[in-house]
């Protein structure tokens, strides 16, 4: 409930938003950064060296929680107070490309030294293209693979993880078959949509058909990945719940509640530091199994945008390449566990030795973008409700795929009015 | 003539200050909600269409919206009356003459009202928890089976219900309190003398004394019940299967999250349409009880 003490709180804050818009006139060697996440944290203390090689630029960093960054960012740009530099989540890009916010950075891209676009992972650069422009430059990637108990998957009589999905599911079964009613071979939270994304990334066919016009979900490669997964719960590989009804996903993984999870790199260190000292050496990470072989990977991650009001897009430009150099990329892995989008900081000695990054390594040659379009959020929430109603038993894989994609295509609607108007003009 | 000229005056910076910040936002929204404004839109004005009443169409054609109006209807008639009931039974409890620490119980009743939320959730969600909750333990020590309460979507909006009668009651128990304590002593006199039971007394004099309190405090609870939103969002995202989905989530998430404010405009006065014939159907069956 919306109470009224929080309704006071509301009405105060629209009262003193003018106060915090007015900020002094920008010249053009100010550069005004908002840092999500824990990089905020650290940015500051990452780009001293820079000001010390550009003491004429000037740099102002904000941190901006990740649950917050959507919302601040839309608000900032109807407010035309957006800053010239901003980390953005890869698939924010198409959204703001739409709004006509983000700055095309090929010219700059195309004669810098300092930022090779060939040395990038082509999956993880493309997810920065939309229509073949040039977008964001990769910051730091943020892909899923798999997290399994090794001494687990040792007692069930598998000695490597899985390359692909029959492979998956004879150890799936033989892991349930080991740890009997109360516990599970893995965990899907029903409240993600990233593992059914990742599946059904995995397959040929396209989510979206026609340039991102019509849903595709009555394809037979969905069909099969959305089949997949829910077999998985049918199964009782997987429990039917949400991370919140787990509490606590690494203390029960450490119970063994569950072998195999879809996560990305941040939880390395998660894992590290909060699984119980005699089982540090019983889970390990490997790619994610395909459907007949190594499979796909989403192509996440977190990317520098310039905004397109930006006074001061040369210096902007100048702390972009700063920060994508291999050696500040290597400082900012140690610092933050990010892992680096650019092949040539993987040779470095940290990364090249961590036993948990090399999956990562690996996986980084076989991503794929999920649709680049400014909905695809909300029809990947759309693809979680569908697979839950057949998980939960209310309805059948045929029916949740046919209701999926009439869903999507009322969501796409707008998007295609957009499009037959830019045409006609 | 002048001290009527006087008047305005002095209520217009009240006047100035709710209309700037009340009503013109809600003309702005009325008509925000016969367009299809979004993130398109957002960019450049030549991509809204003025839609007419399409958005109040589509609503009523939206499935989720039907369950989302259901899950709140649900919410709301059970958790007012079951909230009013909690209330008044403390309030009595803690107004009681032979009750000990009164003053103690009547803060630690109130507490849950100040406490954040967010923080809340986190102890009810142990609470709630399959496997390691303290209800399930209770349950299964009477000889119950154990409930799987945010992950069954029939238990999961009955979870909400206590933590949202849990968090709240407090609030009102403070209103009946100062209602309970404003009947006179002698009418309770006067009824025992008569030879009236506790149950009469709490029926002829208690109940009539307090009528008034009750009856705000039953529009109070009903306006902020129909307002659901902060429980399931921090304790279910709206979860299981969309079981505790409330108006206003579909509110926020049709606005903030996607960005359809038009859409979420359009929610929002059909939520206030709702509330209002609610309202009204209670004042007057409180009046008409009032004029017998």
């Amino acid at each position: 409930m919306v109470n009224r003490r929080q309704t006071m709180l509301a009405l105060a804050a629209l009262a003193a938003a003018p106060l915090g818009c007015t900020r002094r006139a920008r010249d053009t060697n100010t550069v005004s950064f908002w840092a999500v996440g824990r990089e905020g944290e650290v940015a500051a203390d990452l780009i001293q060296d820079f000001l010390r090689e550009r003491p004429e630029i000037h740099v102002e960093v904000q941190k901006l929680p990740w649950t917050a960054a959507h919302e601040k960012l839309l608000t900032a740009y109807a407010g035309e107070t957006l800053p010239d530099l901003c980390s953005l989540g890869n698939t924010w890009i198409p959204e703001f490309v739409a709004l006509d916010a983000l700055a095309p950075l090929d010219t700059l891209a195309g004669a810098s030294r300092e930022v090779a676009l060939d040395d990038y992972f082509p999956g993880i650069l493309d997810s920065n293209r939309v229509a073949q422009t040039l977008y964001g430059i990769p910051w730091y990637i943020d892909t899923n693979v798999l997290y399994y108990r090794r001494d687990l998957l040792q007692q069930a009589g598998f000695d490597a993880p899985p390359v692909t999905w029959a492979e998956w599911e004879r150890m799936l079964g033989a892991i349930k078959a080991l740890v009997g009613r109360e516990r599970y071979s893995v965990l899907l939270p029903l409240n993600e949509f990233w593992p059914l994304v990742t599946l059904s990334l995995q397959q040929p066919a396209d989510l979206l058909r026609d340039d991102g016009r019509y849903g595709n979900f009555r394809s037979a490669d969905f069909h099969r990945a959305l089949e997949f997964y829910v077999s998985m719960f049918r199964r009782d590989w997987a429990p039917k719940m949400t991370n919140t009804q787990v509490s606590n996903v690494w203390d029960e993984f450490g119970r063994g509640m569950f072998s195999f999870y879809i996560s990305g790199p941040w939880n390395i260190a998660e894992f590290k530091k909060r699984m119980p000292p005699q089982l540090r050496d019983a889970w390990m990470t490997a790619p994610m199994p395909g459907p007949n072989g190594p499979g796909s990977s989403t192509a996440g991650g977190a990317s520098l945008v310039i905004f397109s009001n930006s006074k001061s897009r040369p210096a902007t430009w100048a702390l972009m390449e700063y920060l994508s150099r291999p050696a500040v990329q290597e400082r900012f892995y140690e610092l933050t566990g990010n892992m680096p989008p650019r092949r040539s900081t993987w040779q470095s000695s940290t990364l090249a030795t961590s036993p948990y990054a090399k999956a990562y390594h690996t996986q980084l040659d076989r991503v794929r973008s999920p649709p680049k379009v400014p909905e695809w959020e909300r029809i990947a929430q759309e693809m979680r409700l569908a697979a839950e109603r057949v998980v939960q038993g209310v309805s059948s894989v045929d029916q949740a795929c046919l209701a999926l994609d009439r869903k999507t295509d009322e969501i796409l609607e707008k998007r295609r009015w957009m499009m037959d108007k830019d045409r006609a003009t | 003539m002048r001290p009527q000229r006087a008047a305005w005056w002095f209520v217009a910076p009240a006047l100035i200050v709710l209309g700037v910040f009340f009503f013109l936002p809600v003309l702005a929204a009325l008509v925000m909600s016969l367009t299809d404004f979004d993130l398109y839109a957002l960019d450049n004005f030549d991509n809204l269409r003025w839609i007419g009443f399409e958005n109040y169409a589509r609503l009523l054609r939206e499935p989720l919206f039907w369950k989302a109006l259901g899950n709140t209807l649900y919410f709301v008639a059970i958790g007012v009356p079951l909230s009013i009931g909690v209330s008044l039974g403390a309030a009595l409890l803690v107004n009681s003459k032979v009750a000990k620490f009164r003053s103690l119980f009547r803060t630690v009743y109130f507490a849950p009202v100040v406490t954040t939320l967010v923080a809340v959730a986190v102890v009810w969600r142990y609470i709630f928890h399959t496997r390691y909750g303290f209800l399930n333990y209770s349950l299964v020590s009477i000889g119950l089976s154990p409930v799987d309460w945010m992950g069954d979507p029939r238990w999961a909006m009955p979870a909400i219900v206590i933590l949202a009668v849990w968090k709240n009651f407090g609030y009102n128990m403070i209103i009946l309190l100062a209602a309970l304590q404003n009947i006179p002593e002698d009418l309770y006199e006067a009824a025992r003398i008569d030879g009236a039971s506790g149950w009469q007394q709490f029926r002829h004099v208690t109940l009539p004394g307090i009528g008034p309190v009750l009856l705000l405090v039953s529009i109070l609870t009903m306006t902020g019940y129909f307002q659901l939103f902060a429980e399931p969002y921090v304790m279910t995202e709206g979860g299981p299967l969309q079981a505790t989905y409330s108006v206003l989530y579909f509110m926020f998430e049709e606005g903030f999250k996607w960005w359809s404010l038009g859409r979420a405009s359009a929610v929002a006065f059909l939520l206030f349409v709702l509330m209002f014939i609610v309202t009204v159907v209670q004042l007057r069956l409180g009046r008409e009880r009032g004029g017998r």
